[in-house]
């Protein structure tokens, strides 16, 4: 076996001697995916419990998910909520990334670490807070309320993506863009906007994911008829072991794959 | 004496003017933040000084002191959050040294076992593991099908199943930054230490390791930092054993409707967050952490 023993390190290990280091990789990696993919085929069984490998296949859990209208219903909910926050949190992130970059301000800083604060508090706390002000705001088990308070736990995502694809870009092109006559508004939808599209792209992903898998502030202020996807999970994790679970789980990590290979795909196509 | 060009003057208030309208366009986004963060987060900090009758006092930060309960609940929190990070770094250090000697395509398609979990829900991880590890679940069948133990074993609602759980969301946390700092390394450092005579494992520990440091540091950081905040993981695979700082703070409030006592709770925990970011700042560089503000 030559392949042992060639040295593969400017140490001069040898592949041979690291042996222990390729089966412990592997072993880690099957730690981090098979947790991650096994609810799909348990998802697809006949039985009451989840078992695997199932001992007869069937679709009934996908059936019961289809026919129930309180779940589909809070499907319903969560996509709507997760577009809703994909079309205020990117916008919003992307304007201010873009200001924050170019404007050479100390309080650019300061507004940067402003709006980068939701990833570091802790998450129930916000979900409390928004809680007690929406009951104020009377916006409690509404969507506007659950899109607005999405919508600033995305941010920061978004706000960080763009602004580092934004260190690459020559702010000076679009500056040529106005001395010949562009808008301001014109010079970034033609010059600035296409050059950092893919981080926008990324950021708009990551909006979508960040409203979609949310539970704690869904649990404090969405309800009744408004109720998401991940709430209604939630409590019912609480409660049993149900496998419609299984079913839901497997249908959100297909929206979560197809997002990410979307965003790969228009990855590709970056310039350079 | 220097002279003045005739229109310096107005190009330098076009030019404070251009900045403050770049910066003017972040204001929506701060608007947001202000609504639905910082003024409610403020305002729980205002309650959490008022006791149950309404008065202003100390009395919630007192009971956080006085009563036994509360210590343990953070005594729990704090052994988590580091036995979680802890199990990281022995788990995400080797991935990501593993990754970062591989070549970039291999590496490429490996990363996908990092990013797969990563880009899934929290809950359905959560799930997962509830349904691997209990009574009847397949890691039980397994180890009994395999002669490892003999009765079903209690893996899952205690403190075990939780740090299960948490470590497997947690780990691409650590392996990202690891990874990216191992791969910025320049190899000829490894090149010239072998050739001034070190053996490999000195190379290693002499040279690699100190250079992947900054990864590491900024890793486990945000490993303990989110493992602070964690709820729904020791929610559901706890069992109700598990009782970190975030699922006291909503049981405050679900069951007992006492804002006070949550709100100073909640209070402590920022503060400890913010005073741990503070005092790792003076050694690990945020930008690292976040991704980077801007140029200047």
């Amino acid at each position: 076996m030559s392949w042992l023993t060639r040295p593969c390190t400017e140490t001069q290990i040898t592949h041979g001697a690291r042996l222990w280091l390729y089966a412990l990789a592997i072993l880690i990696m099957v730690f981090l995916v098979v947790p991650t993919l096994i609810v799909i085929p348990m998802s697809f069984s006949d039985s009451q419990y989840l078992e695997f490998p199932p001992r007869h296949w069937s679709m009934r859990w996908y059936e019961a998910y289809f026919n129930s209208v309180a779940w589909m219903q809070a499907t319903a909910t969560s996509f709507k909520c997760a577009f809703a926050t994909v079309l205020v949190a990117t916008p919003l992130g992307t304007l201010a990334a873009y200001g924050l970059s170019l404007s050479r301000m100390r309080l650019a800083r300061l507004a940067f670490v402003m709006l980068i604060t939701p990833l570091i508090v802790p998450i129930i706390l916000i979900g409390i807070g928004v809680f007690y002000a929406y009951v104020k705001l009377k916006l409690i088990n509404t969507l506007l309320g659950i899109v607005l308070a999405h919508s600033m736990l995305a941010l920061p995502l978004v706000l960080m993506v763009v602004a580092s694809a934004l260190k690459s870009y020559d702010a000076s092109q679009e500056m040529v863009a106005r001395s010949l006559g562009a808008s301001r508004f014109r010079a970034f939808i033609s010059v600035t906007l296409p050059q950092i599209r893919f981080a926008v792209i990324t950021g708009a992903a990551l909006a979508f994911l960040t409203s979609f898998d949310e539970v704690i502030v869904a649990m404090f202020v969405s309800g009744g008829d408004n109720s998401t996807l991940t709430r209604n999970m939630f409590n019912a994790l609480r409660d049993q072991i149900d496998p419609t679970i299984a079913a839901i789980s497997t249908i959100m990590i297909l929206v979560t794959s197809t997002l990410l290979a979307l965003s790969q795909l228009f990855g590709k196509s970056r310039p350079g | 004496m220097r002279r003045e060009r005739p229109n310096e003057r107005g190009l330098r208030r076009d030019a404070v003017r251009e900045r403050f309208t770049l910066l003017g366009l972040a204001s929506p986004a701060l608007l947001l933040v202000c609504v639905t963060m910082a003024v409610p987060v403020a305002w729980l900090f205002w309650l959490s000084f008022f006791s149950d009758t309404g008065s202003l006092s100390l009395e919630n930060y007192r009971r956080l002191i006085e009563q036994p309960s509360y210590a343990r609940i953070f005594a729990t929190t704090f052994e988590i959050s580091l036995m979680t990070t802890a199990i990281c770094i022995m788990l995400g250090y080797p991935l990501a040294y593993f990754l970062s000697q591989l070549p970039r395509r291999a590496a490429n398609l490996c990363m996908i076992a990092v990013l797969l979990p990563l880009w899934t829900s929290l809950l359905v991880r959560t799930y997962a593991w509830l349904v691997l590890l209990q009574r009847g679940g397949l890691i039980n069948k397994w180890g009994m099908a395999l002669g490892l133990w003999e009765k079903p074993l209690a893996l899952v609602y205690n403190f075990n199943g939780t740090l299960v759980g948490m470590v497997h969301i947690m780990l691409p946390f650590l392996v990202l930054p690891v990874y990216g700092t191992m791969r910025s390394i320049d190899r000829d450092y490894l090149r010239a230490a072998a050739n001034l005579g070190a053996s490999a494992t000195r190379a290693f520990w002499q040279v690699f390791f100190p250079l992947s440091l900054p990864g590491l540091s900024a890793g486990a950081l945000i490993v303990f930092i989110l493992c602070l905040g964690f709820y729904v993981t020791p929610a559901v695979l706890g069992g109700g054993k598990v009782i970190m700082v975030s699922n006291s703070i909503a049981t405050n409030i679900e069951l007992f409707f006492n804002w006070g006592a949550s709100s100073a709770l909640g209070v402590v925990l920022l503060v400890l967050t913010l005073l741990i970011l503070y005092g790792a700042s003076r050694i690990v560089r945020f930008e690292r952490i976040f991704g980077g503000g801007h140029g200047s």
